[in-house]
C-alpha cells in the first residue's frame, strides 16, 4: 500500500507536471530545431512568435466568450487554434519576405540573421505590448480538472489523491496528435522529403529541382503551427504573459540544442530531458521518502536537492554539460 | 550630446544627466561588447552576467560588514570556500598526473560528489542562520568596508574570471551557439546572485550603497554650497520682493542644485573612465597587437598557420572585454546606490547592449560609444516621442476614444518598436554601422 501511495506521490508531482511541461517545450524545440536545418539561424525570437500567435487565441477567446460560443468542457481557446493559426502565419511570412529574405538571397552568415532576429523580436514584443499590454492573463475555461484528488481518493481509498488537470491532458494529447502528424509529413510526403534534402544539403537539392521558396514557405507555415499551439497549451496551463514567453525561449534552446539542433526527434526528446530534469531535481522527495522508507530512517529535512528557484538555471546547466561534452547534442544534430 | 543638451533645456537639467550618465555607462558596456564582436568576432550575449558580477562587486566591496553574520556563519562559510578551492585543485592535480582513462573521470566526479555534500551539509545551517541575522534590514555577510571606487576595479576582477570560466568552456563553439551558451551561463549567475540571500540579500535588494560623490542632504547645508548657488542666480533672487520670498526660492533652487551637482560629479567620473578606456582600446587597436586580432577575425586558419595562438587570443580578448563590462556594471550600480538582482534581464542588459554596438559601428571605437549614447537615449527618450507623435495623429479623435486611450496607455512599449526597427534598418542598408570601422594601411 505505502509502495502505491509513494507511486502516486511521483506521479502527482513530478511524473505528470514534467510530461505537461517536457510537451509544451517540445513543440517550442521543433520550431527551433526546423528554422535551425531550413533556414539556418537561430531564431531569438522564438518566445516572442509563441506569444504573438498565443494573443490572438486569448484575444479571439475573449470575443468568442462575448458573443457566447463555447466548447462545451473543452477550453474555447482550442477552437480559436486555426485562426491564430492564420494569423501567426501570415505575420511570419510578412517577416520572412520584409526582413529574411534579404539575407537568405545574399547568403549571409548565420550571427547576422541571429541579430537580425533579435531586431524581430524587439519589434514583436513591441507590437505584443502596445495590443495586448504586458499584463497576466487567464484564459481558460470549461472544465478545469479530469480527476480530483478527493475523488481519486474516494475511488480508491488511497492515501495520496492523484489530480489531473484538464490542460495537462489536452497539452499531452495535442502535442502528441500534432508531433505525429508532423513526423509523418516529413518522412512519408514528397514536401517533407524535399524539406529534409534542403537540410541535408542545399546545393544538392537544388540541384535535383527542389524549389526553395517553396520548402521555406513549407517551413514557415510548420513553424507557424508548432509556434501558435506550443504557445496556447503553455498558456492554458499556466498563463498568459509576454514576458514569461520571452523567458522560456531559454528552455526550449536548451532543449533543441541538448537533442541536437536541426534534430527534430532530440528536439522532442530533448524538451522531456529538461522538463524531467528541471522537476526531478527540484522536487522535494520528503513525502515520497516517507512511504518507501522504514520508520526509523524517515527524513526530517526536505530532501530537496536544489531549491525551486534554480529551475530555469538546471535546464542551463545540463546545455552547458551537453556542449561541452557532446557538443552535437544526445542525437547526431544537423539533420532533418 | 545636441539632443541631450535639448532635453535639459525641455525637461529638466536632473534628468538630462541622468541620461547622460546612463549613456556613458552604456557607453562602457558597448566597449567592452566591441572589443570581443568587433576586434575578435566572438558573439558574447552574456553581458548581463557580468553586469551583475559587476553590481555584486560594489556590494561586496563597499558594505559595512555585518558582525553578527560573520560570527553565527562566518567559520562555516569560510570553510565552504576552503573546500571550493581544494575541489578545483585537487581536480587540476588529478588532471595532470594521472592518464586519460576512466578511473580519471571517476576519481573527478567522486571529488565534485563528495565536495558538494560536504557543502551542503557545512553551509545549510550557516546560511539559515545569517539569513536570520535581523533579515529585514542586513541578514547577509555583508562587505568589506572599503571605498566604493575601489570596487570598479574588482568588478572588473570578477567578470573576468567568470569570462575566463566561461571562455574556457565555450568559447570552442560555433559563433550562434556561442552566443546561447553565454546568454544561459549568464541566467545562470544571475540566478544564483538572485537567490543566494546570505551573498548580497538576493532579491530583497541591498540599498543606501555608499557614494564616492557627496549626498544631496549634505550639500543642502553646507554654507559654501548655498553660497555658491547664491552667487550663481544672483539676478533671479534680486527680482525677489520679500526676504522670506527669497529665502524660498533661495532654498528651492539650492535642492535642485544639490542634485546636479551630485549627478555632475557622476558625471566626472564616468567622464575619466570612458577617456581613459577609449585611449587604451584605441592604441590596442592600432597596435600590432590588434592588427593581429583582426587577422584572426577575418581568417582564423590562415592567422595560426602564421603561428598565432587563436585560442589563447580569444580566451584573452573575452576576458578583456568581460572585465570592461564588470566595470560597467559596478559603475551603474554605484550611480544608483542599490543593488537590484531581480532587474537583471537579458532584454535590457543583453540585447540593448547588442543593438548599441550594432548600430554604433562594430569595430570602431568611437562607433561604440556613439552607439551607447544614442540608442541609450532612444531607449529612454522613446516613450515622450511616441506619446507626442500618438497626440499628433490622434488630435482629431475626442478625449475618451478607446484607440487613443489604449495608445497613450502603451505608449512606454514603443521603445521597443523604435529599437527594434532601428536595429532592422541599420543591419539591411548599413551593416558596418554608423561609424564603420576604419583600417588604417601603411
Amino acid at each position: 500500500m505505502d509502495l502505491i501511495n509513494a507511486v502516486i506521490v511521483l506521479l502527482n508531482y513530478t511524473i505528470i507536471p514534467a510530461l505537461t511541461y517536457g510537451s509544451q517545450l517540445a513543440l517550442g524545440a521543433i520550431f527551433v530545431t526546423l528554422i535551425y536545418g531550413i533556414l539556418r539561424f537561430a531564431n531569438f525570437a522564438t518566445g516572442d512568435m509563441m506569444s504573438f500567435g498565443t494573443m490572438f487565441a486569448v484575444l479571439l477567446t475573449y470575443y468568442f466568450q462575448s458573443i457566447g460560443i463555447n466548447f462545451g468542457f473543452l477550453p474555447t481557446a482550442l477552437l480559436t487554434i486555426p485562426f491564430a493559426i492564420f494569423m501567426m502565419i501570415l505575420y511570419m511570412l510578412i517577416i520572412d519576405q520584409t526582413v529574411f529574405k534579404y539575407y537568405r538571397i545574399k547568403k549571409s552568415p548565420p550571427v547576422m540573421l541571429a541579430m537580425v532576429s533579435v531586431g524581430v523580436m524587439f519589434v514583436t514584443q513591441a507590437i505584443i505590448r502596445i495590443i495586448i499590454g504586458p499584463t497576466d492573463r487567464r484564459f481558460l475555461d470549461g472544465e478545469k480538472f479530469i480527476l480530483k484528488a478527493t475523488e481519486f481518493k474516494e475511488m480508491t481509498g488511497l492515501a495520496e489523491g492523484l489530480t489531473i488537470k484538464s490542460t495537462q491532458m489536452i497539452t499531452i494529447v495535442v502535442t502528441i496528435i500534432v508531433v505525429a502528424i508532423m513526423f509523418w509529413f516529413l518522412n512519408k510526403t514528397k514536401t517533407g522529403t524535399s524539406m529534409r534534402a534542403y537540410s541535408d544539403n542545399e546545393d544538392l537539392a537544388l540541384l535535383s529541382g527542389i524549389d526553395p521558396k517553396k520548402v521555406v514557405l513549407i517551413t514557415w507555415i510548420i513553424a507557424g503551427i508548432l509556434a501558435t499551439i506550443g504557445g496556447i497549451l503553455y498558456g492554458l496551463d499556466k498563463s498568459y504573459r509576454p514576458f514569461v514567453y520571452f523567458n522560456n525561449m531559454l528552455p526550449i534552446f536548451a532543449a533543441a540544442i541538448v537533442g541536437g539542433i536541426g534534430n527534430p526527434y532530440g528536439a522532442f526528446f530533448g524538451g522531456y530531458v529538461i522538463a524531467f530534469a528541471e522537476i526531478f531535481l527540484t522536487y522535494a522527495y520528503k513525502r515520497f521518502l516517507v512511504y518507501i522508507l522504514p520508520e526509523s530512517l524517515e527524513p526530517n529535512s526536505l530532501m530537496q536537492l536544489l531549491s525551486t528557484d534554480y529551475k530555469f538555471a538546471i535546464s542551463f546547466s545540463i546545455l552547458v554539460i551537453v556542449l561541452i561534452f557532446r557538443p552535437s547534442g544526445i542525437f547526431e544534430g544537423k539533420r532533418i | 550630446m545636441l539632443l541631450i543638451i535639448l532635453v535639459g533645456i525641455f525637461q529638466s537639467w536632473s534628468i538630462a544627466l541622468t541620461i547622460f550618465n546612463y549613456c556613458m555607462i552604456s557607453a562602457v558596456m558597448t566597449l567592452g561588447a566591441n572589443i570581443q564582436w568587433g576586434y575578435a568576432g566572438l558573439i558574447n550575449f552574456g553581458i548581463m552576467g557580468y553586469t551583475a558580477l559587476g553590481g555584486l562587486a560594489v556590494v561586496l566591496v563597499s558594505v559595512a560588514p555585518v558582525p553578527e553574520a560573520w560570527s553565527v556563519g562566518g567559520v562555516n562559510m569560510m570553510t565552504c570556500l576552503g573546500i571550493i578551492i581544494l575541489m578545483i585543485f585537487s581536480t587540476r592535480y588529478i588532471l595532470k598526473n594521472i592518464q586519460k582513462s576512466n578511473k580519471r573521470n571517476y576519481l573527478i566526479a567522486g571529488i565534485i560528489i563528495v565536495g558538494l555534500i560536504l557543502i551542503k551539509i557545512i553551509a545549510g545551517p550557516a546560511i539559515e542562520q545569517i539569513e536570520a541575522v535581523d533579515p529585514a534590514k542586513t541578514g547577509f555577510l555583508g562587505g568589506l568596508g572599503l571605498p566604493v571606487l575601489f570596487s570598479w576595479i574588482v568588478g572588473g576582477l570578477f567578470a573576468a574570471g567568470l569570462a575566463f570560466i566561461v571562455g574556457k568552456v565555450a568559447l570552442g563553439l560555433r559563433a550562434d551557439y556561442l552566443a546561447i551558451a553565454t546568454l544561459l551561463i549568464a541566467e545562470i549567475v544571475v540566478s544564483i546572485i538572485k537567490h543566494e540571500d546570505w551573498l548580497a540579500r538576493g532579491v530583497k535588494n541591498v540599498i543606501g550603497l555608499k557614494r564616492p560623490a557627496p549626498y544631496e542632504i549634505d550639500l543642502q547645508t553646507s554654507p559654501w554650497f548655498i553660497n555658491l548657488v547664491e552667487k550663481f542666480h544672483l539676478t533671479k533672487l534680486d527680482l525677489a520682493n520679500s526676504l522670506s520670498e527669497r529665502q524660498d526660492i533661495l532654498n528651492q533652487l539650492v535642492i535642485d542644485a544639490s542634485s546636479v551637482y551630485v549627478k555632475l560629479c557622476f558625471a566626472g567620473m564616468f567622464l575619466v573612465v570612458v577617456i581613459i578606456l577609449l585611449i587604451i582600446t584605441q592604441k590596442a587597436l592600432y597596435s600590432p597587437w590588434g592588427r593581429m586580432m583582426r587577422a584572426i577575425r577575418d581568417n582564423e586558419e590562415a592567422a595560426s598557420a602564421m603561428g598565432k595562438n587563436v585560442v589563447k587570443q580569444h580566451l584573452f580578448i573575452f576576458i578583456l572585454g568581460s572585465a570592461i563590462v564588470g566595470i560597467a556594471g559596478a559603475m551603474m550600480v554605484t550611480n544608483d546606490g542599490l543593488f537590484t538582482p531581480g532587474s537583471y534581464r537579458p532584454m535590457r542588459y543583453t540585447f540593448v547592449i547588442w543593438v548599441m554596438v550594432i548600430v554604433g559601428g562594430t569595430g570602431n571605437n568611437f562607433g561604440a560609444i556613439l552607439g551607447g549614447f544614442v540608442v541609450w537615449f532612444l531607449w529612454v527618450e522613446a516613450a515622450p516621442i511616441a506619446l507626442f507623435f500618438i497626440n499628433l495623429f490622434t488630435a482629431h479623435l475626442p478625449e475618451t476614444n478607446e484607440i487613443k486611450v489604449h495608445l497613450i496607455n502603451s505608449a512606454p512599449y514603443f521603445r521597443f518598436l523604435l529599437v527594434g526597427i532601428g536595429l532592422l534598418l541599420i543591419m539591411r542598408f548599413r551593416p558596418q554601422g554608423i561609424i564603420p570601422e576604419k583600417i588604417i594601411k601603411q
